[in-house]
């Protein structure tokens, strides 16, 4: 699942070539580029917003319901529609287990 | 699959049982069956070096399944390889009765007492009476001498608490490929918190040494599942927590596909219940929730000698009776918390090393720990202990 060694001047971590987001390595500020790998090529893309050390950032562009995939699996459904550089996180993604709030009689 | 070079003879120094099993440590555990007793129990710990005890709620006006693993839990506290003898402290009325928690004890061999509140004539009397008995046992296990044993006969305990985003990336799969290594050489490790698995089950069911096991891998996944879905709330509320969302992590799938990390490699044995010793060596997953107290003491219950614990938010875990080894997944942490944390494994994300190393690392320090070198959790006297509740009071 997990590469053994990462390269000292990359950025951002992406786990599976089938992810799009990539996990920061430092924290960016809107307008800062970063690195990430992808298919073995390195790739520069800029942040939209100022994302702290160890959040998520897109790396592809998301449409509202789409699948957000980490680790090449699926961590959470978007909901609303991310750009390539957004901050990913609890703001724009929902978890799809164990949501009793969706379940009849849950508290929405 | 990583392969870790060996740098020593996968010897430990250790503490040799009746039962033919091997602690790590060698306490004298006063084990209060009921929050009543709990006070008096923490008072003989005051008054005699070389014991340790637990407060907790429990032990009282439980019924089935509930009382059975509160009970399971006293007894493998007690059972725990790493505890030389146990004096058990009951008021008397309660409804886990010491003599019944001793009597299963008593088939350790090790040496077991049982010491009554209300038989003895009231608290002091209680606490001079414990006192007196575990002096002499104290004094009986400081006797003992540790030998050479093998790296086989331990059983790592493997968990993630105040988890970020870079425990899956770092410390997780250090600690996967340190379970890999232990496998190897014909050890156990555990897995645990099913909550933290919800949405990574398909990963380990597929590694399931048949379909028991992964019909069975299913089935605690379902039930944690459940038990949120049937009071009506989102799992979200309460995990990932406060700090594992400002750490990054945005989902509960987010945090088990990096939580099952922990796991290496290696074929899924067994799925036990909580606080139950594992049957078969390898990997073995312990249903636990998530709360990291809960899950730590059900494996120390399950026979756990040494417990790694990975950290990105840091945190003091320790256990009464088990060494708890704590890993920081990112350098920042390790700095701020290394009072409390004793490896690092942030330097992967960094690029300075990779997770064989540190995995390497993490393997010597499991040699050490277990010869009797104390992690900081130990230094600190962190001595923590709570039940996985399933049923309610009455």
């Amino acid at each position: 699942m997990s590469k053994s060694v990462y390269e000292q001047d990359i950025t951002s971590i992406v786990m599976s070539d089938n992810d799009n987001v990539a996990t920061l390595l430092k924290g960016l500020e809107a307008g800062e580029s970063f690195l990430y790998v992808l298919n073995g090529q390195k790739e520069v893309l800029t942040a939209k917003q100022s994302i702290p050390f160890g959040h998520k950032i897109s790396i592809k562009s998301i449409q509202r319901s789409e699948m957000v995939v980490k680790y090449g699996e699926v961590i959470g459904a978007a909901t609303a529609d991310i750009e390539p550089g957004e901050h990913v996180h609890v703001h724009n993604i929902e978890g799809i287990r164990g949501r009793g709030d969706k379940a009849e009689g849950g508290q929405k | 699959m990583i392969k870790l070079q060996l740098t020593n003879d996968n010897k430990f120094w250790g503490y040799r049982r009746p039962d033919g099993k091997v602690g790590v440590r060698n306490h004298v555990l006063i084990l209060p069956t009921i929050t009543c007793a709990t006070q008096a129990a923490k008072q003989i710990t005051e008054l005699v070096h070389g014991t340790v005890s637990f407060i907790h709620q429990h032990g009282c006006a439980q019924v089935g399944i509930d009382y059975e693993q509160t009970f399971r839990t006293y007894v493998g506290m007690g059972a725990n390889p790493n505890v030389y003898g146990v004096v058990v402290l009951g008021l008397g009325c309660e409804t886990h009765q010491a003599r019944s928690v001793a009597g299963e004890l008593a088939k350790t061999n090790k040496p077991v007492e049982v010491v009554s509140i209300q038989d003895h004539g009231g608290t002091l009397t209680a606490i001079a009476e414990g006192a007196k008995i575990a002096a002499r046992m104290v004094q009986e296990a400081s006797a003992q001498t540790r030998e050479l044993c093998d790296i086989s006969e331990l059983i790592i305990g493997t968990e993630c608490g105040g988890s970020d985003a870079c425990s899956g990336i770092s410390a997780n799969p250090a600690v996967g490929a340190v379970s890999d290594m232990i496998i190897e050489h014909g050890g156990t490790a555990i897995l645990a918190e099913t909550t933290e698995l919800i949405g990574a089950e398909h990963l380990l069911a597929e590694r399931a040494v048949d379909d028991r096991v992964a019909k069975k891998a299913y089935q605690v996944i379902k039930a944690m599942e459940n038990r949120s879905i049937q009071m009506g709330v989102d799992i979200r509320t309460g995990n990932p927590s406060p700090g594992n969302i400002r750490g990054g992590l945005s989902t509960l799938e987010e945090k088990s596909l990096g939580a099952a990390n922990k796991a290496g490699s290696k074929q899924l044995q067994e799925v036990i219940d909580y606080a139950e010793s594992p049957t078969k060596k390898g990997l073995v997953w312990m249903d636990t929730p998530g709360h990291d107290i809960e899950q730590l003491t059900g494996m120390v219950a399950g026979g756990a000698q040494v417990v790694l614990f990975t950290t990105g938010r840091g945190t003091p875990t320790g256990s009464p009776i088990a060494p708890v080894i704590k890993i920081s997944t990112n350098t920042g942490i390790y700095e701020k918390m290394s009072e409390n944390i004793d490896l690092n494994a942030g330097t992967i994300i960094e690029g300075k090393e990779s997770i064989e190393s540190v995995g390497t690392r993490i393997f010597e320090e499991i040699a050490k720990v277990s010869s009797g070198k104390l992690t900081k959790a130990e230094v600190l006297k962190q001595h923590d202990f709570g039940i996985w509740r399933i049923g309610p009071t009455f």
